[in-house]
């Protein structure tokens, strides 16, 4: 398994989870866990996904995702989970 | 599991807080481009440089893009060129025509700067150091991206004033070559004493003889980052403070080990070091005189700079030892002086002189850095403040350096603009009293004694 950290931060508004899932599914992106909250009126999401089914490298669905951001009007991030760990595990 | 707080902070790090990889530094052995002929030299280097460095640049992105992280600078260091070309140049045009080459193929790899244009002259000269040390100027003012550095004193061997002399004058000519850029040659020379084998931080970097073929030095950043943890625990007493840097340090560099490895892993390059540094840019919110007055100073350089220096540049390496598997390097905070905003303002403020920053060099990695003085200073002036630095550095058993950079056609209150990363500065007063007698005595200062410590 090769787990991914997305996060999508910005202005609430309809259908945001709905279109990153979309994108994903369409990209054989398993999603493992998804938590979301709202801070001071900024919708933020986290999502684990295994991305070990993706045909796709993660750079091309970096790019793809922040697109698709712009699009809705939020920032999406795409992390290798490594970085969180590394930084929050001993 | 990694919850949705702990991926926010790291991200405000990395957004908010300037947190960033400030430079991946390829370490290339060139002992083995070794020739007695000139040309076959640079033919040998360029080929060895170029394959090795052809994916560090793309590498460095990727990485980049997998983590979300920035890693700002990608580098190559390499071996002393002093050692690399003394059996072929005969000529400082000879040695230039190395630094040609290094500048050629950092451009076609697309390194930003390329380090070990050098010689290692701790105790003595040999006629190849002497003339890559006359070539300095030549070279640097014929080239853009080469770095050049002269290693001056060690511990073990005391301080060769010889060469500390010819160097004050060759400071004073690189800034003469350069001076239609206002003396920029100068902020790409660095003289040392205890120089490391495995700086990834420019000016400095060289690929030390110890060091295997190729190694991949990792240097971490991120003064902004330690200044918003501490704006959470003002008032608190020095162990609060003292604490929260240590865990700040301890997250900026286990980013750095990640990054190390993942290069290490995708270049097949062995991991070396990760350099524990506090390394500012002229950025605003990348600074650790801002973390100096965070911890209680109105300006750097007011009475207790040098403690809280000291305590910071100490947390930093407790926090950060812990979290990278080899430590190596600087490792340190930098005071450089062009490349701080807040050490701007320290100086423009008139909080901070010349010999502040000496006495703060006493407790932090590297030493004068990137100070701009008046274009008319004497070369033996300029000797005599590297004697001094190198003397702390000698006695300290610690790295010690000296960027200075006398701007050509310029003086006290004037202000000197080196762009990018070098960032601008007020070009700062020098004692006037003369020290000739001193400099121009000859020979070296002998090893200070390693017992009776006081």
């Amino acid at each position: 398994m090769k787990k991914t950290i997305i996060t999508v931060v910005g202005k609430d508004t309809v259908g945001i989870i709905a279109r990153v899932c979309t994108y994903l599914a369409e990209n054989k992106v398993n999603i493992l866990d998804i938590s979301q909250t709202i801070v001071q009126d900024y919708f933020t999401m986290m999502m684990v996904v295994d991305v070990s089914g993706m045909d796709k490298q993660h750079g091309d669905m970096a790019d793809e995702l922040e697109a698709l951001g712009k699009e809705i009007g939020v920032v999406i991030k795409c992390q290798k989970e490594e970085i969180f760990d590394q930084m929050h595990r001993i | 599991m990694i919850n949705i707080y702990e991926v926010a902070e790291t991200n405000k790090m990395i957004e908010k807080e300037n947190l960033d990889v400030r430079t991946i530094t390829l370490g290339i052995s060139l002992l083995d481009c070794i020739d007695s002929d000139i040309n076959k030299v640079n033919e040998k280097i360029y080929h060895k440089i170029y394959e090795a460095a052809k994916d560090l640049v793309k590498t460095g992105e990727e990485i980049s893009k997998e983590f979300g992280i920035p890693i700002v600078n990608k580098r190559i260091s390499v071996t002393p060129i002093a050692l690399v070309g003394g059996a072929a140049c005969k000529t400082v045009e000879d040695f230039a025509s190395i630094a040609k080459t290094l500048d050629k193929v950092a451009h076609e790899v697309g390194v930003n700067f390329i380090g070990g244009y050098s010689a290692l002259v701790s105790k003595g000269m040999t006629p190849a150091d002497e003339l890559l040390i006359r070539s300095i100027p030549l070279a640097l003012s014929g080239t853009e991206r080469v770095c050049s550095s002269v290693n001056l004193g060690s511990t073990k061997t005391g301080i060769n004033m010889d060469a500390v002399k010819l160097m004050g004058e060759i400071i004073k000519e690189t800034a003469e070559y350069t001076k239609e850029q206002d003396s920029l040659g100068c902020a790409k020379l660095v003289v040392f004493c205890n120089a490391p084998d495995d700086n990834p931080f420019m000016a400095g970097a060289f690929h030390g003889v110890t060091e295997a073929d190729k190694i991949i030095n990792v240097g971490v950043s991120g003064p902004g980052v330690v200044k918003t943890a501490l704006e959470k625990v003002r008032g608190e007493n020095f162990e609060v403070l003292c604490e929260t840097i240590k865990k700040t340090a301890f997250k900026v560099t286990r980013v750095g080990q990640l990054v190390a490895q993942e290069a290490s892993k995708m270049l097949n390059v062995p991991f070396g070091i990760v350099d524990l540094s506090l390394a500012p840019t002229p950025a605003i919110g990348d600074s650790v005189a801002d973390i100096l007055c965070e911890i209680g100073l109105e300006y750097a350089g007011a009475p207790g700079t040098t403690a809280a220096l000291a305590l910071l540049n100490d947390q930093v390496k407790k926090g950060g030892v812990m979290a990278s598997s080899y430590v190596g390097g600087l490792s340190g905070a930098f005071i450089p002086v062009s490349e701080d905003q807040g050490m701007i303002d320290a100086v423009l403020a008139g909080a901070l002189t010349l010999e502040k920053l000496e006495a703060m060099t006493c407790v932090c990695s590297v030493g004068l850095d990137m100070i701009a003085i008046p274009g008319d200073t004497k070369a033996t002036t300029i000797s005599g403040i590297i004697a001094d630095e190198m003397a702390i550095g000698m006695v300290n058993q610690k790295t010690t350096a000296v960027r200075l950079i006398p701007v050509v056609g310029k003086g006290v209150g004037e202000t000197v603009e080196f762009g990018g990363l070098l960032g601008y500065a007020p070009i700062m007063p020098v004692n006037q009293f003369s020290c000739d007698a001193f400099v121009n005595r000859g020979g070296r200062i002998p090893a200070p004694i390693h017992s009776f410590k006081n």
